[in-house]
């Protein structure tokens, strides 16, 4: 029996994180993030966990304690918002270059400047090409549920990739809704004990971790790193099965909201496909063919899958709660029709940058969206400009 | 109860708003309620005006946004009636409560011609009684849980009991206190329209 409860994706992940128990968890606060490491560091005091918990004195050492310890055969986890991450950027890239499998949670907020601390998701697209696995979450359970698999996907020996988990900052971190949470006993067997092939620590291999790496091997071991984001798909879905068995709950790279025998859909990430889920609920009860496409997993992206998901779409509108700056589309955008262009799937393509630096979106904006897909279809599919703004005042 | 109940709350920074909006989740959540609670976050400071909202619902709750037509609001500073806009977007069909001593004629002046339920209650003097201290949160969700019919009289007393066993296991001195300006405001809700 699972355990009802109510809590904020805060409090949600930094129970996942109890339950996990990793050998060290580094962290240095961040709003909205704050209160993750804040709550965990309670659960070390009380004896709780038998974490080795760094209070360090900036993200950039946070990220360079969680490769320490991976490094050295731990199983490391942390969390963060926005700037810090950004503070983070070089570490990022060698957690992944060097396959570490460190778990971070990603309480997204928009990054400086000028300064603001709401939610948009600025800062997990600035590291879109860090060679993390990138997975985003709806509320509270999906931050729960995908911290619960990460270790599982992450420290695949056909992976070994860093991963995170992406949730709405204050929207879905400070907001208190009902989660089912799974018991202690079962996410232990779930997560199961790291053991690393090699590690820093081990008396019977003698490695190097970071070294020199040139013109000889740089590209094979990229090529490498390249492969096991490839591999992860698959990992990936296996994971999900293996918690849809002790759950109950199902996870793919995506969640298909009406979207079978849609007419129009929008694709987008967070806390935005709840509000989309009661506008389709609200245009099919008008006879509207309305559907959503909600992205759990960013990183792999996955292509010939969300192609055919969209491919009989009369029109598609896709979200982005970012802003590329570069007179072209947003990332999410970009990579969907990229990967609709590849997969030879033609369909009426639109972006829609929202949601910036906390703006709320609602089910009217949303509303908005579907009404002019409406009339894309019903103007032939025609578009004149695709790289629009819902929310802005212009 | 209807299927939806959203609330929004208004008060000043440091009078509680945004743990009385965290206590009504809490205590529908334990009637088995799907519930949402959710502050505005903004430049808190002690004083400033902030705003708070609840979704209650018997099935599970998607909607990700701030609350722009409520049901029902809940002033907890009279203060605030000309300086924030408290009935904007206000279901008629809805009702407001304020904690007030003012009379009829200036609030119904301040609430723009709203023509749904008003109604009263004086918190302060409930929480100076009952808790010797001006903290008008306990008061102020016990009169929308009553207002709202959100639960009955007794189950509210029981689950709150239990709450507040929980939330002031350092305090335990104030429990009573808090217990009797709930069932001091259960019976000193007053409507004037």
């Amino acid at each position: 029996m699972s355990i009802r409860e109510r809590l904020s994706g805060n409090e949600a992940s930094a129970i996942a994180m109890k339950q996990i128990n990793p050998d060290v968890v580094a962290a240095f606060p961040i709003t909205p993030s704050t209160e993750i490491p804040q709550y965990f560091s309670t659960f070390v005091s009380n004896g709780q966990v038998d974490t080795e918990f760094i209070a360090v004195e900036s993200e950039h050492s946070a990220m360079s304690s969680c490769i320490g310890a991976e490094a050295a055969g731990a199983r490391a986890m942390t969390a963060t918002s926005s700037n810090g991450l950004s503070y983070m950027w070089e570490m990022l890239y060698i957690a992944s270059g060097s396959r570490l499998p460190i778990v971070l949670s990603l309480v997204n907020r928009a990054v400086s400047g000028p300064l603001n601390i709401h939610n948009d998701h600025s800062d997990a697209m600035g590291v879109r090409d860090a060679g993390w696995i990138m997975l985003f979450s709806e509320n509270n359970q999906e931050a729960y549920d995908n911290l619960i698999m990460a270790h599982q996907i992450a420290e695949n020996s056909n992976v070994m990739l860093p991963l995170m988990v992406c949730q709405d900052g204050f929207i879905t971190s400070h907001s208190i809704e009902n989660i089912e949470l799974i018991e202690d006993d079962k996410v232990k067997e779930f997560v199961g004990t790291y053991k690393p092939e090699h590690y820093l620590l081990n008396p019977n291999e003698q490695i190097a971790v970071g070294p020199m790496d040139l013109q000889a091997y740089l590209f094979e071991h990229k090529y490498q790193q390249a492969e096991a984001m490839r591999n992860a798909k698959k990992v990936i879905l296996d994971v999900a099965d293996k918690f849809e068995k002790m759950t109950g709950r199902k996870y793919g790279f995506f969640e298909e909201y009406k979207l079978d025998d849609a007419e129009i859909a929008i694709v987008c990430m967070n806390s935005t496909a709840g509000t989309t889920k009661a506008v389709v609920d609200d245009l099919r009860a008008k006879g509207i063919k309305a559907g959503l496409l909600k992205l759990r997993v960013y990183r792999p992206f996955p292509v010939e899958e969300i192609s055919k998901a969209l491919s009989h779409l009369k029109a598609v509108a896709i979200l982005d709660k970012t802003d590329s700056v570069n007179a072209a589309g947003g990332p999410l955008f970009e990579d969907v029709t990229s990967a609709l262009y590849t997969q030879n799937v033609h369909i009426p393509a639109v972006n829609y940058v929202y949601g910036i630096g906390g703006r709320d979106t609602t089910t009217k904006d949303i509303s908005k969206v579907f009404e002019d897909l409406q009339a894309i279809v019903a103007d032939n599919s025609k578009i004149d400009n695709p790289y629009r703004y819902l929310g802005v005042r212009i | 109860m209807k299927d939806l109940i959203e609330i929004r709350w208004h008060g000043r920074g440091g009078q509680g708003a945004k743990t009385a909006s965290l206590l009504l989740a809490d205590a529908a959540f334990n009637t088995g309620k799907y519930i949402q609670g959710f502050p505005e976050y903004g430049p808190e400071r002690m004083g400033a005006p902030i705003t708070a909202y609840n979704r209650i619902s018997n099935n599970p709750i998607v909607i990700h946004s701030n609350i722009y037509e409520p049901d029902y609001v809940v002033v907890v500073d009279d203060t605030l009636l000309e300086t924030v806009d408290v009935t904007s977007g206000l279901k008629n069909s809805g009702a407001i409560i304020i904690n007030t001593l003012k009379d009829e004629d200036y609030l119904k002046s301040v609430l723009k011609g709203y023509t749904g339920g008003i109604y009263t209650i004086d918190a302060r003097k409930i929480s100076l009684e009952a808790l010797g201290k001006y903290f008008p949160n306990t008061p102020m969700l016990a009169a929308i849980v009553k207002v709202a019919n959100i639960m009955d009289d007794q189950d509210f007393l029981n689950d709150m009991e239990g709450s507040f066993k929980h939330k002031f296991a350092k305090k335990p001195e104030v429990i009573d206190g808090n217990m009797k300006a709930i069932e001091m405001a259960l019976h000193n809700i007053k409507k004037i329209q």
